[in-house]
């Protein structure tokens, strides 16, 4: 036996070999959950019964769909470029299970004398491939609308192209706070810096109603959200703009674009797109987690140990995924020309400045005084929150499409 | 060897494709786009052809009759009483509102009065009607601006309205309730308790609505100053209804032009909207859902008692007990049910105010026993010709909001 073992390169490969098939597996398996929980949540909020039938639940019905999905007779529109066609959702779906890749999922663990790390890799530069990542999965949108050789496909195309490229830039810019204060772009690196409580926050000494509360800080857990929430607003809305979920579910926008970049597409190819869509929301709710809200850091008793940070994780990553099918419920979508004001004039400046922000309260000189510091971030704050908050001088005025195509005004 | 666009549209012109031309211009960018005849929100088999640059709607063309049968002229092979179950299939989704229309087109021909009751049966069930054609009408915008829950909320209530219509007519759609002379039957025992149920249900749920859409910065952004025409280029298309109303038009059939149980002096105002813009249409629907619900909590206070119909032997049936009693009844209700019954020479227009505007009969009479011609002016069909207007320059995605708050019903459109 281990001779085989050695044969294909040691333990560590054996190890990364049973964890990838196990993750891959498992990602599949949450997807039907995640699917489930999307439609029997929505259903519970619209007044409605949901799925019910197949399984307990209905916890099957997804896999019927699936099965359904996959057996569909494979058709391609006349017009469409074959290959390329045949290579979009398999993109699209790729693209998702890559940055999943460099999501910490639990604590490590020892069997047999070997470390195993709860992540597939942890990559030195692990959030510049969770961008990248997300950057490929932007070619398997366009390339999928571009094929099809069809209008609507292309209208879709055009807009996801847009949307996920100027997010990408704001979704890059708001993980760089959290570089600048964990000092690492390794997730796992940022996760541990995140453990424990706050403690001997000085931060605020010598402000009154907050340095009385400043002792119930041991019981708060030590998590980047505290510090960076507009880094994690910006990171939020640009992940959900980047996963194309509602309100920013433009490219597929249903009662504008059929189904925009997937128009054209049906059974497995279609299934792809679905599973990468879905799992672009789990990864993104689990970057978040990770980012913003400790990662798989928990309260846990002694007994199991590898178990409670996984429950954690999930848990947490849970919650992000319910909070992406409340916005689905609630919000109506964007409008094209809004998103993009959005993007760049909104969320590129404002993560720009918490960059600056951030920058300065966190510089380790003596020479700055804390006073200076605590007024540098007061006077940028307010011009974050002024700058977003004002609005666009347009909704105001409300000029009329035809008026300004017209060129009356 | 290229071939040029005039020259791909004449020979497909030739073959009888016209309407189906679909190109792409390379020299001014140009596109042109099928919008339906089957797209998920153009409310049925509404197509549009789009000529689009990049995502801006130069022209919008509606091209309607996917949805045609003929109703109009069926309307000449039944009897006076027997059209009605035609014309109730017109405005589905307002199906006694085409009733009514209808009925007072025959009655002021037949020159025949309806008793109180049947005018407040009548107000109150149109009233209800306008409510769940409204929720239809709300719950649709939400839906065609990605806000899909507005249409699971809208249609919940209106189900509730349909079950009352169910108890009361039996069907909960293409009801065939209203005839020339009243209606068909009286209300059921307990309408009272289940349309007060309604009343208090709607005045709750409409604050709901209005928390959840209303005030919403992407709902603002998607519909202010979005597929505005002016008060001149609304009356000059012939709209009517909440798109008239929402550029400050101040005109309601039931006010003007008192029917019914209006002609008593309900007391209610009519909303009306500066703007004309979607926004303004959504508004004026939302007050009218308020103002409904307050006429039909005053119909129900001062519901008449007496006949629900005209219970001349020769108009309407007799009463179903009187057939085994009386000779007389049996000979009428063999005469009702063959042939029915003849209406003097003549024609006439009669007008109601539906949600969606201005919904007219225009019936003439030979002095047959059926309509010589039974035109209807369907507000839907007149106020789809002022979506290109609206359209014009704005977005695809605006387009969608458009088309929503025009609120068109294809069975209304294609008669």
């Amino acid at each position: 036996m281990n001779w085989v073992i050695d044969l294909i390169g040691g333990p560590q490969t054996v190890i990364a070999i049973a964890k990838v098939l196990i993750v891959f597996a498992s990602l599949l398996v949450l997807m039907i959950l995640v699917v489930w929980a999307e439609r029997r949540i929505l259903a519970d909020m619209q007044a409605r019964i949901g799925p019910n039938r197949w399984g307990p639940f209905g916890l099957l019905q997804t896999l019927a769909d699936g099965i359904k999905l996959i057996t569909k007779e494979d058709f391609r529109p006349q017009l469409a470029d074959r290959w390329t066609y045949a290579a979009a959702p398999v993109i699209a779906a790729v693209a998702s299970f890559l940055a999943f890749a460099v999501v910490p999922f639990g604590d490590e663990v020892t069997i047999a004398g070997h470390r195993i790390d709860f992540i597939l890799s942890d990559l030195n530069i692990g959030l510049l491939f969770f961008l990248a990542a997300g950057s490929i999965g932007v070619y398997g949108v366009a390339l999928a609308g571009w094929s099809s050789g069809s209008k609507y496909p292309l209208l879709g195309a055009v807009r996801a192209s847009a949307q996920m490229i100027s997010y990408e830039i704001a979704l890059g810019l708001s993980l760089i706070p959290i570089v600048l204060v964990s000092g690492s772009l390794s997730t796992k690196a940022i996760v541990a810096a995140q453990a424990g409580s706050v403690q001997n926050v000085t931060f605020f000494d010598g402000i009154p109603v907050l340095e009385s509360i400043s002792r119930y800080f041991e019981y708060v857990p030590n998590w980047y959200i505290w510090s960076q929430w507009p880094a994690f607003l910006i990171f939020l809305i640009a992940g959900i703009a980047e996963t194309n979920r509602a309100p920013f579910d433009l490219p597929e926008a249903e009662s504008e674009l059929v189904a925009g970049y997937m128009t054209e597409y049906g059974g497995a190819k279609f299934l792809m797109f679905f599973l990468g869509e879905y799992l672009h929301i789990v990864t993104v709710s689990a970057m978040a987690v990770t980012l913003f809200f400790g990662g798989w850091n928990g309260p846990a008793p002694d007994f199991l140990g590898w178990v409670w940070p996984l429950a954690w994780f999930l848990f947490k990553t849970g919650l992000f995924v319910y909070l992406f099918v409340w916005l689905r419920a609630t919000l109506p979508r964007l409008r094209y020309d809004r998103l993009m004001w959005l993007g760049w004039k909104r969320l590129i400046p404002a993560s720009l400045l918490w960059i600056a922000v951030t920058a300065v309260v966190n510089i380790d000189n003596a020479q700055l005084s804390r006073n200076w510091k605590l007024g540098a971030f007061g006077v940028m704050f307010a011009v974050v929150m002024v700058w977003v908050g004002k609005g666009d001088p347009r909704l105001r005025s409300a000029v009329s499409p035809q008026r300004r195509l017209d060129g009356t005004t | 060897m290229t071939v040029s666009r005039e020259e791909l549209v004449g020979r497909l012109e030739a073959d009888g494709q016209g309407a189906f031309v679909e190109w792409f211009d390379e020299t001014d960018e140009r596109m042109v786009i099928n919008m339906g005849p089957v797209h998920p929100s153009t409310h049925g088999v509404l197509r549009l052809l789009l000529t689009l640059d990049g995502e801006t709607v130069l022209e919008c063309k509606p091209i309607i009759g996917y949805l045609h049968t003929g109703m109009e002229k069926e309307c000449e092979d039944q009897t006076w009483r027997a059209a009605i179950t035609i014309v109730t299939r017109m405005d589905y989704l307002a199906p006694f509102f085409n009733e009514q229309a209808y009925s007072l087109a025959v009655e002021k021909l037949l020159d025949i009065e309806v008793p109180p009751r049947g005018k407040y049966i009548r107000s109150l069930i149109t009233e209800m009607n306008r409510l769940s054609s409204h929720l239809v009408a709300f719950g649709t915008q939400g839906l065609d601006m990605g806000a899909m829950s507005a249409m699971f909320y809208g249609f919940r209530e209106r189900e509730v309205i349909l079950d009352f219509f169910e108890m009361v007519t039996g069907l909960r759609m293409n009801n065939n309730y209203f005839l020339p002379g009243g209606v068909w039957e009286d209300l059921p025992e307990d309408w009272e308790r289940a349309a007060r149920t309604i009343v208090e249900m709607m005045k709750r749920r409409v604050e709901e609505y209005e928390q959840l859409i209303t005030e919403n910065p992407i709902f603002l952004e998607r519909t202010k100053g979005i597929g505005a025409i002016t008060t001149e280029e609304a009356l000059a298309l012939g709209a009517t209804g909440p798109i008239l109303r929402a550029t400050g038009y101040d005109w309601d059939l039931r006010r003007d032009m008192p029917y019914d149980a209006f002609e008593d002096g309900l007391s209610f105002s009519v909303p009306v909207a500066a703007e004309g813009d979607v926004y303004a249409r959504y508004k004026v629907r939302i007050a009218e859902i308020r103002e409904s619900t307050k006429l039909v909590e005053q119909l129900i206070d001062r519901m008449p008692s007496g006949d629900h119909k005209n219970m001349d032997p020769k108009i309407t049936h007799p009463p179903r007990d009187e057939l085994n009693r009386s000779m007389e009844a049996v000979i009428h209700h063999f005469k009702l049910s063959t042939q029915g019954y003849t209406v003097p020479p003549g024609e006439t227009y009669a007008a109601v105010e539906s949600p969606r505007g201005e919904l007219g009969v225009y019936a003439i009479s030979d002095g047959g026993s059926s309509p010589y011609r039974c035109h209807v002016r369907d507000p839907s069909f007149v106020n789809l010709q002022s979506l290109g207007p609206m359209a014009r320059g704005g977005l695809v995605a605006d387009l969608i909001s458009t088309i929503a708050s025009v609120d068109p019903v294809m069975g209304g459109v294609d008669r």
